[in-house]
């Protein structure tokens, strides 16, 4: 039975189904210490937290007994600084510092490859199942990366780690800001892809510089991985090639601005968004959060409110703060404002867990 | 030798036990220290061994700046505390 982990500021939670329709907060882990991403294999017996630190930085914790025990693992680091190397934020002219900010994002390819995404903008790679991590060179020397800008955060992130399920050579990461990503050759390479994304913030002339798009968020269909959704900063985007042409949907009602997406695994077709009214107004349009869902691949989107809350209701959601369990039967997601809730019924109907954990940075499902 | 402690509130994350090392800085004097015990190294410096931007070093109770702190010269029977800077919500 799925479960679902909730990386929060204040601590990590795991939901379990306890009876029908009775969704409870099961265990919790860490508490007062930020949980900014979780990793959960083995149906959630082998799970890998990132938590921030804050005054004593960026750690990773393991369980392989599904929470009993926890131990401290080696965390990514960034190599030694050569001197006179220096390089600055385009956007902010703040010195991009070689030290982990931010622990963002996780996966594991189907070689056991674990990758790690960062903030400021290093992507990471364990081959010994987390002993230790090593920086992709080939990404972070890349003198595009220079590009990189910080968008919400001071420097850049990577914040969607896709690894083909049939090529662990095969890698798109996702940058906020600075596009899409594509190795074929195991990270060896790099190519900045992205056709058809277009960034409104931009001056026109430059709206489709790819490496000035900002994903918010990057899903891939289980069943069809080739099949990405994306949330952008100004849009809904989605790609049938791998992320190479992006096709984008105007006019999705209440906004096409947001964080997250979640894709059903066994139909590309199928995706969930939860808005915010736009860039300058992050909370929900109408003070009312609800789902927006579109099952023919972006043709309509269907708004689903029942169980959410009435306005005024001001959670926003974030980029990781959606999920959907590995088959498709169960979607998840929480707000900034500690409410979280689930949907057995494809999103149609929603079901409160809780309104009052901590601000929800993100949810896993962990089978 | 320089004794070292540490701030309390490590002890939810790794242990600190105080102990006394050799060493002529207090960069010296905390490699020493995470010879000994290598998990507590990061909780302090950075990926680039630097002192972390919210932790406070003292010498005997004066407050030595975190961008000086590594290459302040100490003498035998010194004291370093290793603390938490406030900051955070």
């Amino acid at each position: 039975m799925t479960r679902f982990l909730v990386g929060t500021r204040k601590g990590l939670f795991r939901v379990e189904k306890q009876g029908p329709g009775q969704w409870t907060i099961a265990d919790s882990w860490f508490l007062g210490d930020p949980v900014p991403m979780v990793l959960a294999q083995k149906q959630g017996d082998d799970i890998l937290a990132c938590l921030d630190l804050g005054h004593f930085g960026n750690k990773m914790r393991r369980t392989r007994d599904g929470g009993v025990t926890w131990r401290e693992e080696i965390a990514p680091a960034y190599p030694e600084q050569a001197e006179g190397v220096k390089e600055v934020d385009p956007v902010r002219g703040l010195e991009v510092p070689w030290s982990v900010k931010l622990l963002w994002s996780l996966a594991a390819g189907p070689d056991g490859t674990l990758w790690c995404g960062t903030i400021p903008g290093g992507l990471f790679r364990s081959e010994d199942d987390g002993a230790t991590w090593s920086l992709v060179e080939s990404l972070w020397y890349d003198e595009r990366r220079k590009k990189w800008s910080g968008g919400g955060y001071d420097f850049a992130g990577i914040h969607s780690i896709l690894i083909h399920p049939g090529n662990p050579q095969h890698i798109t990461v996702g940058v906020s800001v600075g596009g899409v990503w594509q190795s074929q050759d195991g990270g060896a390479s790099w190519e900045v892809i992205g056709e058809g994304l277009r960034a409104e913030y931009m001056p026109p002339e430059m709206a489709h510089d790819p490496e000035a798009q900002d994903p918010h968020v990057i899903v891939s269909c289980a069943a069809a991985p080739e099949q990405l959704w994306m949330q952008h900063h100004n849009g809904i985007f989605r790609s049938h090639d791998w992320g190479r042409t992006w096709t984008e949907f105007h006019d999705v009602k209440p906004a096409v601005f947001g964080f997250a997406v979640a894709v059903h695994p066994k139909d590309p077709e199928t995706a969930w968004f939860v808005p915010a009214i736009k860039d300058e107004q992050r909370i929900p349009a109408e003070a009312r959060p609800v789902v927006t869902r579109t099952q023919d691949g972006g043709k309509s989107f269907t708004i689903l409110s029942e169980g959410l809350p009435e306005p005024p209701a001001y959670d926003l959601v974030f980029r990781h703060a959606l999920d959907i369990n590995g088959d498709g039967s169960v979607l998840a997601f929480g707000s900034t404002t500690g409410s979280l809730w689930i949907s057995e019924d494809q999103g149609e109907s929603w079901q409160v867990v809780s309104e009052h954990l901590p601000p929800i940075y993100c949810v896993c499902a962990d089978q | 030798m320089v004794r070292i402690s540490f701030t309390p509130n490590l002890l939810r994350h790794v242990q600190t036990p105080a102990d006394a090392v050799e060493g002529d800085s207090i960069g010296a004097a905390l490699e020493a220290y995470f010879q000994l015990n290598p998990t507590a190294r990061t909780y302090v410096l950075d990926d680039q061994g630097m002192v972390r931007k919210h932790i406070a070093i003292f010498l005997n109770r004066d407050m030595i700046p975190a961008s000086q702190a590594l290459a302040t010269e100490v003498q035998e029977q010194d004291e370093l505390y290793v603390a938490q800077a406030l900051s955070g919500g």
